[in-house]
């Protein structure tokens, strides 16, 4: 492969103080729970369906721990102490909780230690069948993807948002015979800012489909079932972001989703969720993703899309540092990391295609193990459909050229609706054309030295790295608070879901933080 | 007077038009003619050439033709109302409203309803603006308030009152099932509901938007594809002085 001469110990004092970055907030996220890693907890122990006014009953449990100020201790624990009682159906325990937990659950009998030990022992019990059932619907995934196997890199990656499951069920299927590897459904728009999972199929939705776990099961079966007719495995996208983050990772564990657009900093910045919320769900969520051999997609596309490609390109950089240390500090490895990026800059600008294959190429050598995905334009395409399938095919072009791994098709109707089944059609031609008749060209053609695409990637690792240092010094609250990021301001306890985050107790209970070990193989 | 018009491909009036679609049947000679049909005898277009049918999927076919149309339409009988504001610029923006207004200019700006993009309301608002144009917040002469996404109708009326709005900018980007007209004529009915309909100047934006369905949604101006900051900024100069001639030096 082409190459660009990349000083390997700049790349490595980036990682250093990504580390050093991610740790400091680490420390919070172990002191701390929220309503959405708890309500997690309560799904992976087998609370589903819903109560009444359809509020699904992880939530009403939550909530009631909450208000009575004991979700401190773990929802899981006074799962236990119901059970203890004898009740043991999660819709009597919905029932029934209100009660045991009244003024802050004072009027509870103390326990003795070992009563105690025995209360915890029973969750246990039950939290090592949840994982038992995890690892084999893991292993149930890596054998259909074995057997049929996902096709060659760059992985054509295409999405459907018709707001109906059973609709984007035939838009996938359509998308998968015209060669599309990866499927992912967009989510309404409403729900990365909803508090709870909307439960059951979905028939209406805004911008996207609602993202719940039957929906997920639905898309599943179509796409193995598809897969079996290919002979090519296809994967499946979600999104585990928002308010239910780990939640979600839960339910795609469970279903069998390939992948998750998950983001440390994401909701942050783009949907004003709470730093701290956004801090300590990623965490859970990325346990759930260590453990089911999910492959994340990370965000930092979007960096590009509310400041400038060509002044900020470097905070993607940075950012992807971030993303992955945090990562491995939850177990995912290397080979689950999509760590995202773009092509956003602005096209009419001279020489702006060798800027894109210049950072294109410069995320593929320093991210050598990650799945990288490459993101199409946004921000510069209009209604004219001709020319933006013009401008997609050089994105195209440079995502080829640089080997990237998962990149999402453009579509010439970008800015104006979700791809039609033409649109995507005509997208995914370009993509087949392009990504064969380019197929070596990587490996065919050299980067002058001291030339224009090498000078701007010096340009973007020495930038990322200043950027680094100020981050770690200054702490990663405190830098998204100076609008480091996408050029966007949030303050420590502003934004959505604050009043979500507990600080844990001493004796906080949580019997997965113990048992998801990261899976030696994910995929 | 009356000028009749229709498509230029090739020769005046020829009426050539090039039409792309899917049609729900698998691919075959059967498919090719059932869309040459659908355009001509359904459709009543001419000289249509199926130029391309290809298998978007097993059930599914695209088409790409090349028809003419022997309908025309009377080009001086069109009428459309759009925002009439030259583009001031930056300076001249500001120099207006300090010459000609006196005081601030105060926006809000956000996307109420379901829609939780803020890339439109951001590009009008930031420092940074929007292809090299400042945003409000730049503008010396502009109090501008982002107020960010997904926002209750009651607590953007409730900003608007309490910073004393000279006007309220509206964002739409998501369009699906026309969830953003819901969305935007909703919080114009709240406005009357609540009588501040006539206390701000109600401006509407968006990717799907011209000022002629802002007018309809209920709005006073309407800015679609490719508005910079600047031409929403030299519209509310004009306007805001319009609607306030007693403060005017």
């Amino acid at each position: 492969m082409a190459t660009l001469p990349i000083d390997d110990a700049k790349v490595a004092r980036c990682r250093v103080l990504a580390r050093q970055i991610a740790q400091q907030v680490q420390d919070y996220i172990d002191h701390h729970t929220t309503v959405a890693v708890e309500r997690t907890v309560l799904r992976l122990l087998g609370v589903d369906g819903v109560g009444e006014h359809g509020a699904p009953l992880s939530n009403l449990l939550v909530d009631v721990m909450h208000k009575q100020g004991v979700l401190g201790r773990g929802a899981a624990y006074w799962l236990g102490r119901a059970f203890r009682l004898g009740v043991d159906n999660p819709k009597d325990i919905a029932l029934t909780l209100p009660k045991l937990l009244v003024n802050g659950a004072k009027d509870l009998p103390e326990l003795t230690p070992q009563e105690e030990a025995e209360v915890c022992e029973d969750v246990m019990r039950m939290a090592r069948g949840a994982v038992e059932e995890l690892t084999r619907r893991r292993e149930q995934r890596k054998d259909l993807r074995r057997q049929l196997h996902i096709g060659d890199n760059p992985q054509r990656y295409v999405i459907v948002a018709t707001g109906n499951i059973h609709e984007d069920a035939i838009q996938a299927r359509a998308a998968a015979q015209a060669g599309a590897q990866i499927i992912a459904v967009i989510r309404s728009t409403a729900q990365s800012l909803l508090d709870y999972v909307p439960h059951g199929a979905t028939t209406e939705g805004f911008g996207g489909t609602y993202a719940t776990q039957e929906n997920f099961r639905i898309m599943r079966e179509a796409l193995d079932d598809e897969s079996r007719q290919l002979g090519r495995y296809i994967q499946l996208t979600n999104y585990s972001s928002g308010l239910c983050m780990p939640e979600i990772a839960f339910m795609a564990a469970h279903e069998r989703l390939d992948m998750l657009l998950n983001d440390s900093m994401y909701g942050i910045l783009f949907r004003d969720i709470n730093m701290c919320r956004t801090l300590v769900d990623q965490y859970f969520s990325r346990r759930i993703i260590a453990f089911s051999g999910i492959i994340i997609n990370t965000g930092e596309d979007n960096y590009l899309t509310t400041a400038d490609a060509v002044d900020k390109g470097h905070t993607v950089l940075s950012s992807q540092f971030i993303n992955e240390a945090l990562a491995h500090l939850a177990g995912c490895k290397d080979m689950q990391l999509g760590l995202g990026h773009a092509h956003e800059i602005n096209p009419w600008v001279e020489d702006s295609w060798l800027m894109e294959l210049s950072s294109a190429q410069l995320i593929r050598q320093v991210f050598p193990n990650h799945p990288i995905k490459f993101m199409p334009p946004t921000k510069h395409m209009t209604g004219d459909i001709f020319w933006s399938h013009v401008y997609d095919a050089m994105f195209n072009l440079a995502t080829v050229a640089t080997g990237q791994t998962i990149q999402l098709a453009g579509v010439m109707t970008e800015a104006m609706h979700t791809p039609l089944m033409m649109d995507r059609y005509a997208a995914l031609k370009s993509v087949n054309y392009i990504f064969n008749a380019a197929k070596h060209l990587g490996e065919e053609i050299e980067f002058k030295r001291g030339g224009r695409i090498e000078k701007r990637a010096m340009h973007v690792v020495d930038t990322a790295l200043t950027d680094l240092e100020h981050v770690a010094e200054v702490g990663l609250m405190a830098a998204i608070g100076e609008g480091v990021f996408a050029d966007t301001r949030r303050t420590v306890k502003g934004g959505k879901g604050f009043d979500g985050v507990v600080e844990r107790d001493p004796d906080y209970f949580n019997p997965f933080l113990g048992l998801l070990e990261p899976a030696e193989e994910p995929y | 007077m009356v000028k009749r018009i229709r498509p230029y491909g090739d020769r005046t009036d020829d009426g050539v038009m090039q039409l792309s679609f899917t049609l729900p049947i698998p691919a075959s000679p059967r498919a090719r003619e059932t869309a040459r049909l659908f355009l001509e005898k359904e459709l009543g277009f001419k000289d249509v050439k199926v130029s391309a049918m290809e298998a978007a999927s097993r059930d599914y076919t695209y088409f790409v033709a090349y028809v003419s149309t022997q309908a025309s339409i009377d080009y001086e009988s069109v009428q459309v109302p759009v925002v009439d504001t030259p583009n001031y610029g930056f300076a001249g923006v500001n120099q207006r409203i300090e010459a000609e207004l006196g005081r601030h200019i105060v926006v809000v700006g956000g996307n109420n309803g379901f829609d939780s993009h803020t890339v439109g309301i951001d590009a009008i608002f930031n420092m940074k603006g929007f292809a090299g144009d400042y945003g409000l917040e730049r503008y010396p002469w502009f109090k501008a308030f982002n107020l960010g996404a997904q926002l209750k109708d009651d607590d953007f009326l409730d900003r608007a009152v309490e910073l004393k709005a000279d006007a309220i900018l509206v964002s739409k980007i998501v369009t699906q099932r026309d969830i953003h007209k819901e969305d935007a004529r909703g919080l114009i009915e709240r406005a009357k509901t609540r009588q501040l309909r006539d206390r701000f100047l109600f401006i509407i934006g968006g990717p799907r938007l011209s000022h002629k369905e802002a007018l309809e949604l209920g709005y006073d101006a309407g800015f679609g594809p490719g508005t910079k900051p600047s031409d929403v900024a030299s519209y509310l100069a004009d306007e805001v002085k319009r609607r306030n001639p007693k403060v005017a030096t």
